[in-house]
């Protein structure tokens, strides 16, 4: 049990708001390029696109990384990444980092921030992603903001000013690393919009080794067990969402909310309370301590839409809300409002879309 | 000697409960205290007024920490119309002269407070903890049973102060059930106000504040009152009603129904007016009065607060009453312990004895008919209101009417409405009341 | 056994709201609780001392009150209980934290010799899930987050395995003690207190460190002064200019209203039901 021994010493005592001259030469915006058995996240591209535009506007080039065993295809991905925007896309390739460990993932990810100094590391709030950032950042003793929802540079400092909710949602803060490099930050999938992929896109690649030996990492990967894929629920990349909250007053009206998302081939979500009350599995959970989601089309029904389910929908493209109560906060923020018994609104609802449907395909065919 | 593990076990976190608790704790006692919400003060609900007094005569300093709203320096006494008050105001600069005598409370935050003392007094406490029965060893209490494993808790006495929905007496057979016409039940919203707003609007600077009492046609002819307090940064609005008007009302009108028509009542909207809703909740009261008391003292128990319907309804103090009465049951306590003496029911007599001769029991003696009355007589909140609002009105409305001819329409008017004998009636009805 | 469990109590921030006049967060008369997250890595720690025996400890690094939280804790079976309290601690962010925390568990590990840390998944009022991970690095722990179940441990050999969440699946793993667990929401169920153990809580002495006796060697890397980040600005979101287009329910059949609301939708959105057509005609 000792110390971890830090990369730089940040300059000066007590509260550190200056950047030294030695801090100041680090350049470059680095995303983290998560990929699981031969899939990268999209939640990697989707902070390239971000990362494209910070790196934009410091005039700075955008990086990808990504670290993975021999036998994966690291190259693809790499490939992928100069089309969603990547200048450059820095590799390790290594036995032992097949397949995610917190022990050589840290060290290879410390490693080249040291030797190739980026001002920005971004990373997907994933199990993976956060596990690596929260390691990586002690180790450097730098600052880590979790969860960003806004990404923004700041133009007097040059900094990163990384928006968050905070209290449960209830309040925004923005949190700025000034004095310490890199600035760590790491966002929910589906909360930066996935840029579009220019095929014609291209750039460099560049290869560091990791140096470490597996004898001497001391967790070992014994098994990778997949989720069974007939019931995998994805809510976070549904184009059409329709959710249920308390105001369905018993579980056994979720039956109603399934039965729309069914016409409308979409997806069935929750707020926490359903889920809390075992109405729902948790992967259905959409707000602050659930999934992100931003679908084209979501369906709330019998949903106060207090901040906390809030935070997790409102990038929703159309939101339309179902509630007895006409002072339900939801109002406020969806496009569409029905005050009425999500009851009788749903089965009214899939039925209307049913037929529109029904229609619209006889038309077509 | 049956086994025991504290000398007093005190069920209920609220006013009373505290109050005996604090006071046997300081004592050298070994007490415990069960409460069966989240945290104390989280089952607790009043329209939020602290009587210095009494509180005064538990925790002298409370002044030096405890979180006070404002001092009141103005009663104001209204009876109200459909769209006007007759009302009697009394504000006094003595009543800015500390230490100050009545203050408006947040009730979340003072039990925390008041739970806070009560522990640095030395007392146990556990919360999430419902205390299912007493145990009884023939007819004496030796201890309670809680609804958590090995949940048998032995003590001298049991102070029992669980609360207007108290259940555990009427189970161990020491009382009836409560009857509906023994209970009011009030609802109350705190609004938020800027506190300058708040000055401006009661006429009041730094923490001064202001109470306002309401009877009238705003309880659509049940026997109750309204009522609006001065925070600090928030008002307080609310109504009460015996229970067994709100079932016999043919309107079926609902407390909450009240509480709104009388925020849209003309003298009382714009004082309000842009408040912003920041809780809301609703209540049991007793409001049986001096025949409502059950029987407060026995073989290893006492009754406090609430649950032994210590309530005034009429000048609207509750839980000065509450506190009073827990101290007085721990001080028979502790001098019962003092004196070697058992904790049986004769020895807890003193308790009575206490009762009946502080304001508690006299209060509530002189007014014990008060219920009856005013239930039986309803005209005390409808006629009454109108009579004199519209005579009020007749008078202070200059016209070509001569004083003469005014004076003799209002007299008029209100032995139409009641009949001479009636009017006979109803004073002799008040004054019996009152007296 | 020696077991750390970290804690921290936290406003329930289901009940938070913001002041409708000032923006701020009205923290008064919401009460704290231990963070929920914390509650299933106790619960974890205190099933592995039925199992192989041993000892428990609470530690919160936190205000005075926080002593509730511990107290909490205790009498759901932890033995001991230290609450690291010092006003230098005051404005941490997760980097200054787990440095004090990590110098705090150290202490305790002179005290007696600490085999596993656990701490919550991610605290519900800061929401990083870093401090965890921060604790394991600097303590030169192997770090499993995200522990969905412990699936063998085995103290002679020193060693535990077991089952991570991942993307899609489930990671087996297994590695050396010490180490740091996080453990994932509804992986278990907190036991009820029995009386007595609420009684010997309500009783219990809670140990409080100030900096110097959870042996901190450098002050500069505690507090607001340890802190690389810095909270710029704190508000409300804004709201919505535009409210929802309300619906009418009396005005027509629910039918009429349903097909309208379609209508709308479809003529501000024509590709979505451009998509639904095709995703059905196939």
């Amino acid at each position: 049990m000792s110390e971890a021994k830090p990369a730089l010493k940040p300059a000066g005592r007590g509260r550190n708001l200056e950047l030294s001259e030695e801090l100041k030469a680090y350049k470059g915006v680095w995303v983290f390029i998560e990929h699981e058995r031969g899939h990268a996240h999209s939640v990697s591209w989707e902070l390239l696109g971000e990362g494209r535009k910070l790196a934009d506007q410091l005039g700075s080039p955008l990086c990808g990384v990504v670290l993975g065993g021999p036998d994966e295809n690291l190259d693809e991905f790499a490939k992928e990444a100069h089309t969603f925007g990547a200048d450059h896309v820095y590799i390790m390739r290594d036995t032992v980092l097949n397949g995610y460990r917190n022990e050589p993932f840290t060290k290879g990810l410390t490693d080249l921030v040291n030797k190739y100094k980026p001002e920005i590391v971004l990373l997907g709030a994933t199990s993976q992603g956060r596990d690596l950032a929260g390691s990586v950042a002690t180790t450097l003793l730098t600052g880590l903001t979790a969860d960003c929802t806004e990404l923004a540079i700041d133009p007097n400092t040059r900094a990163l000013a990384a928006t968050r909710p905070t209290f449960g949602g209830s309040l925004l803060c923005t949190i700025m690393t000034l004095a310490y490099r890199p600035q760590m930050a790491t966002i929910r999938p589906r909360v930066m919009a996935m840029p579009r992929a220019d095929a014609e896109r291209t750039g460099t690649v560049s290869e560091d080794a990791l140096g470490l030996i597996e004898t001497n990492i001391v967790t070992k990967l014994l098994d990778f067990i997949a989720d069974a894929n007939s019931n995998k629920i994805n809510l976070p990349y549904a184009d059409v969402i329709v959710s249920g909250g308390k105001g369905l007053k018993n579980p056994d009206n979720f039956k109603l909310v399934f039965d729309l998302a069914r016409v409308l081939g979409g997806e069935v979500g929750a707020t926490r309370p359903c889920v809390q009350a075992g109405w729902v599995e948790a992967d259905r959970q959409v707000g602050q301590t659930g999934k992100t989601v931003r679908p084209k089309l979501y369906i709330a029904a019998g949903i106060s839409g207090a901040i906390q389910h809030r935070v997790g929908m409102e990038a929703s493209d159309v939101i339309v809300a179902i509630n007895t109560d006409p002072n339900a906060p939801i109002f406020d923020f969806a496009h569409y409002g029905i005050v009425g018994n999500a009851m009788q609104v749903l089965p009214a609802l899939t039925q209307a879309f049913q037929a529109h449907i029904d229609q619209r395909i006889k038309r077509v065919a | 000697m049956s086994k025991k593990d504290f000398d007093v076990i005190v069920v209920g976190a609220g006013p009373s409960g505290n109050a005996a608790a604090y006071t046997a704790a300081k004592a050298g006692l070994k007490v415990l205290q069960i409460e069966r919400g989240e945290y104390p003060g989280s089952k607790n609900v009043q329209g939020a007024i602290l009587y210095a007094d009494a509180l005064e005569r538990i925790i002298p300093d409370f002044r030096d920490d405890a979180p006070l709203e404002r001092h009141i320096i103005e009663q104001r006494m209204w009876v109200l119309d459909d769209a006007s008050f007759v009302g009697s105001h009394f504000r006094s600069e003595d009543y800015n002269k500390p230490p100050y005598n009545r203050y408006t409370i947040i009730r979340a935050q003072f039990d925390k407070w008041f739970s806070s003392k009560v522990r640095e007094a030395g007392a146990l406490l556990i919360c999430e903890t419902t205390v299912q029965e007493l145990i009884m060893d023939g007819s004496e209490v030796v201890g309670v049973r809680c609804d958590r494993e090995a949940g048998d808790v032995f003590a001298d006495v049991v102070i029992l102060a669980d609360g207007v929905n108290s259940t555990l007496a009427r189970k161990a057979g020491f009382h009836g059930e409560i009857k509906a016409n023994n209970v009011a039940l009030a609802v109350k919203e705190i609004l938020f106000m800027p506190e300058e707003l708040i000055q401006q609007r009661f006429n009041i600077k730094d923490e001064e504040g202001v109470v306002i009492e309401m009877v009238g046609k705003i309880t659509d002819g049940m026997m109750g009152t309204g009522f609006l307090y001065t925070n600090k940064d928030s008002l307080t609005i609310g109504i009460g009603c015996m229970l067994s008007d709100f079932k016999k009302n043919e309107n079926k009108t609902s407390p909450y129904t009240l509480l709104e028509q009388l925020k849209q009542h003309p003298s009382v909207a714009p004082l309000i007016q842009g408040g912003e809703m920041k809780e809301y909740c609703a209540h049991l009261i007793p409001e049986g009065g001096f025949f409502a008391v059950p029987k407060v003292y026995g073989n290893g128990w006492m009754i406090v607060g609430d649950s032994g319907g210590f309530v005034n309804a009429v000048h609207r103090e509750g839980s000065n009453l509450a506190m009073t009465t827990g101290r007085l049951a721990a001080e028979t306590v502790i001098n019962a312990k003092a004196a070697g003496k058992e904790f049986n029911e004769s020895t807890l007599k003193a308790y009575q004895k206490a009762l009946d001769e502080s304001f508690v029991m006299k209060d509530l003696k002189k007014y014990r008919d008060m219920p009856k009355v005013f239930h039986e007589n309803p005209q005390f909140f409808t006629t009454y209101p109108e009579l004199l609002n519209k005579a009020a009105r007749t008078m202070v409305t200059v016209d070509n009417i001569d004083k003469k001819t005014k004076e003799r329409e209002i007299f008029s008017s209100f032995k139409t409405a009641r009949t001479f004998s009636g009017l006979v009636g109803d004073a002799f009805k008040l004054w019996r009341a009152f007296r | 056994m020696h077991i750390v469990v970290c804690i921290k109590q936290v406003p329930d921030s289901a009940q938070i709201r913001v002041h409708p006049v000032t923006n701020t967060i009205m923290r008064q008369g919401v009460p704290a609780i231990v963070n929920p997250y914390d509650l299933f890595s106790l619960e974890e720690a205190l099933r592995l001392k039925d199992k192989f025996g041993g000892k428990v400890t609470v530690i919160c690094m936190g205000p005075p009150q926080a002593e509730e939280a511990l107290r909490k804790c205790v009498s759901f079976g932890a033995d001991d209980a230290v609450l690291v309290t010092d006003r230098a601690f005051a404005g941490a962010d997760t980097l200054a934290t787990s440095y004090a925390l990590a110098a705090a568990i150290r202490k305790l590990n002179s005290e007696q010799k600490v085999d596993m840390v656990f701490t919550g998944k991610q605290t519900i009022d800061g929401d990083t899930a870093q401090v965890g991970p921060g604790i394991a690095k600097r303590m030169g722990l192997q770090l499993l987050t995200y522990v969905s179940r412990i699936v063998e441990t085995d103290l002679e050999a020193g060693t535990i395995t077991v089952e991570r969440r991942g993307e899609g699946g489930v990671q087996i793993l297994k590695t050396a003690l010490p180490c740091l667990i996080t453990m994932l929401e509804n992986t278990n169920e907190m036991r009820f207190a029995s009386l007595p153990s609420m009684i010997h809580a309500a009783a219990y002495q809670v140990r409080k460190w100030n900096k110097d006796d959870a042996g901190i060697e450098d002050i500069s890397k505690i507090g607001l002064k340890g802190s690389p980040t810095v909270v710029s600005r704190v508000f409300g979101p804004t709201p919505r200019s535009e409210k929802a287009e309300m619906v009418n329910l009396e005005a027509s059949s629910l039918r009429d209203i349903s097909l309208n609301l379609l209508q709308s939708i479809f003529t501000v959105h024509p590709t979505l039901e451009q998509d639904l057509v095709e995703k059905f005609s196939a």
